[in-house]
């Protein structure tokens, strides 16, 4: 973990209430894709988890959905503005334990984190497959940066306004391990289709380093905290 | 150079301040963070008789210049704590620890205070009495003079160590409640545990936390804590451990000023893991510009 201050890059919405940001500044203890880091926004007390969605040595990208004051407050930063965070929390996703064809199953604004998790699989010599769901057409994205990295990328939507008609688990075929990231109703459906994976939580946290006890959950090893010890838990550890 | 120096109960301490229970767990998270000796002691994770998960999620809310907790003392219990934690954590930190503990009866707490009066790296025993968390203990205890004096007189029968009563904002008068734990026996009083608060989700219509109510603190309580403090200190004569908001060192001036022998440092440590470093590292500073040359002789100085 390190305190670090980042300068704003870029601030644009992607859709009408998801954002993307990019920063500029040290990235070194961030580790592994599905880690996460917790800002400080000007005015707001508690910091606000937000998963990282692709680094480099010196930049980060992160994208964040606009759900309360403190994340509207961070949609009208600007590019020039400098924020603080806390960075390289949580676990991340254990490349070590991913077979030869996994699916990346993605929903909603839990779709970030899993471009840099494709990314790295694609370096270490895993194609996994990728399916994304949203709710309508107008909330879809990412999906061009998933197919520019080199992966199969399927995208559904609960209305069929774009791709397939349905949810994730609609399109993920016969794939037997899951890398999964999105709201929890849709990481159950997932975790009941598949044989075997890696799923990241969300929690209302309070200090994101496992300090507060705010996010703990209850697993089959015991209680874990979800921004320290998770927030990727593997299904065998899972209690619903 | 300035003395930063204070006491509680023939324990000297090399500066005030104290990370407070239940925002420093065992001190495993800010271990690698910091060198844990530079600080004055460590209040652990509040410890029950058995291992508890507390309450249902969500358990934090944000607030304007705090937040509110319903964790419900989590923690794996007080042999787990005595056997493991404690001597972790004695690999980091080397002073005498002050042990928080917290029953749901008086047996419970007797028992809590035989145990942990027992381990050597223990120097002073803080008694949860006013968790706003937990039903049918902690506040329930800490609400009536009755209750605070039975359970302060039948920890000091076993305790060998000083006992300090950590006291609920959330009384009509806490004065009468601290003077009952003095009356009591209580070798010391920790105050403030947190307020009672609540938010709601306004777009769902329904309360933040799972519990609806929980423990309010940081920076919005320091005023209420600063009055309690002074009123408590005034009216007793034993050493009172200040705490609510405290944020920087001029907080901690000012709870020092208003009765405070040593200050605990919670919130903050869980928006800036750092907090307590820069706290001490500021103290010296603080204390020339305001020309204090020993921090001990400005405790109570406001009349």
């Amino acid at each position: 973990m390190k305190d670090v201050e980042f300068k704003i890059l870029t601030n644009e919405p992607l859709t009408e209430d998801i954002f993307k940001m990019t920063l500029d500044g040290d990235t070194s203890s961030i580790q592994r894709p599905g880690q996460f880091i917790n800002i400080k926004i000007p005015g707001r007390y508690l910091r606000r988890p937000i998963s990282v969605c692709d680094w480099s040595k010196n930049s980060l990208t992160i994208i964040y959905k606009v759900v309360g004051a403190g994340t509207e407050d961070l949609s009208y930063m600007e590019p020039g503005d400098y924020i603080t965070a806390l960075t390289g929390l949580g676990n991340g996703y254990n490349l070590k334990k991913i077979p030869k064809n996994p699916v990346i199953a993605g929903g909603g604004v839990g779709v970030p984190p899993l471009y840099a998790l494709a990314k790295e699989l694609k370096n270490i010599g895993i194609t996994p497959y990728v399916a994304l769901g949203f709710n309508t057409k107008a909330d879809v994205f990412y999906e061009a940066e998933f197919k520019a990295l080199g992966v199969p990328v399927n995208v559904a939507t609960v209305d069929g306004s774009y791709g397939a008609k349905g949810f994730v688990t609609d399109i993920i075929g016969d794939h037997d391990y899951a890398l999964c990231c999105g709201p929890e109703p849709m990481l159950k459906a997932v975790y009941n289709v598949v044989k075997d994976g890696q799923f990241s939580f969300e929690s209302r946290m309070g200090c994101g380093f496992g300090a507060c006890m705010g996010c703990s959950k209850k697993t089959k090893h015991g209680f874990k905290r979800v921004c320290k010890d998770g927030p990727i838990f593997t299904m065998e550890e899972i209690i619903w | 150079m300035v003395d930063i120096t204070t006491e509680l109960s023939g324990i000297k301490l090399t500066n005030p301040v104290i990370p407070a229970s239940g925002t420093f767990g065992f001190g495993q998270e800010y271990w690698d963070l910091y060198d844990l000796d530079i600080l004055g002691s460590i209040s652990f994770k509040g410890t029950t008789v058995e291992e508890r998960f507390g309450n249902e999620l969500p358990r934090i809310a944000e607030c304007s210049q705090g937040m509110i907790n319903s964790v419900g003392l989590q923690n794996p219990g007080m042999d787990t704590v005595i056997k493991e934690e404690i001597p972790k954590l004695a690999k980091h930190f080397h002073k005498p620890l002050v042990a928080n503990i917290s029953g749901f009866s008086i047996p419970e707490y007797v028992k809590l205070a035989e145990a942990m009066s027992e381990v050597p790296e223990v120097g002073i025993l803080e008694v949860n009495v006013s968790c706003p968390n937990v039903h049918g203990g902690g506040m329930a205890f800490g609400t009536s003079c009755e209750n605070v004096s039975e359970v302060t007189r039948e920890i000091k029968k076993v305790s060998k160590k000083p006992v300090y009563i950590k006291l609920s904002p959330n009384v009509t008068d806490i004065v009468s409640i601290a003077k009952a734990a003095e009356d009591a026996g209580a070798d010391g009083l920790s105050l403030i545990n947190t307020l009672l608060g609540m938010r709601i989700d306004i777009k769902r219509r329904q309360p933040v936390i799972h519990n609806k109510m929980g423990g309010f603190s940081g920076p919005a309580i320091f005023p209420v804590a600063v009055r309690m403090v002074y009123q408590v200190s005034k009216a007793v004569k034993v050493p009172v451990i200040g705490m609510g908001g405290i944020s920087g060192a001029q907080d901690v001036i000012e709870m020092m000023m208003a009765g405070a022998s040593a200050v605990e440092i919670g919130a903050a440590n869980l928006v800036d893991p750092m907090a307590c470093k820069k706290i001490i590292e500021d103290l010296p500073h603080v204390m020339e510009e305001l020309n204090i040359d020993k921090l001990s002789d400005i405790i109570g100085c406001v009349e």
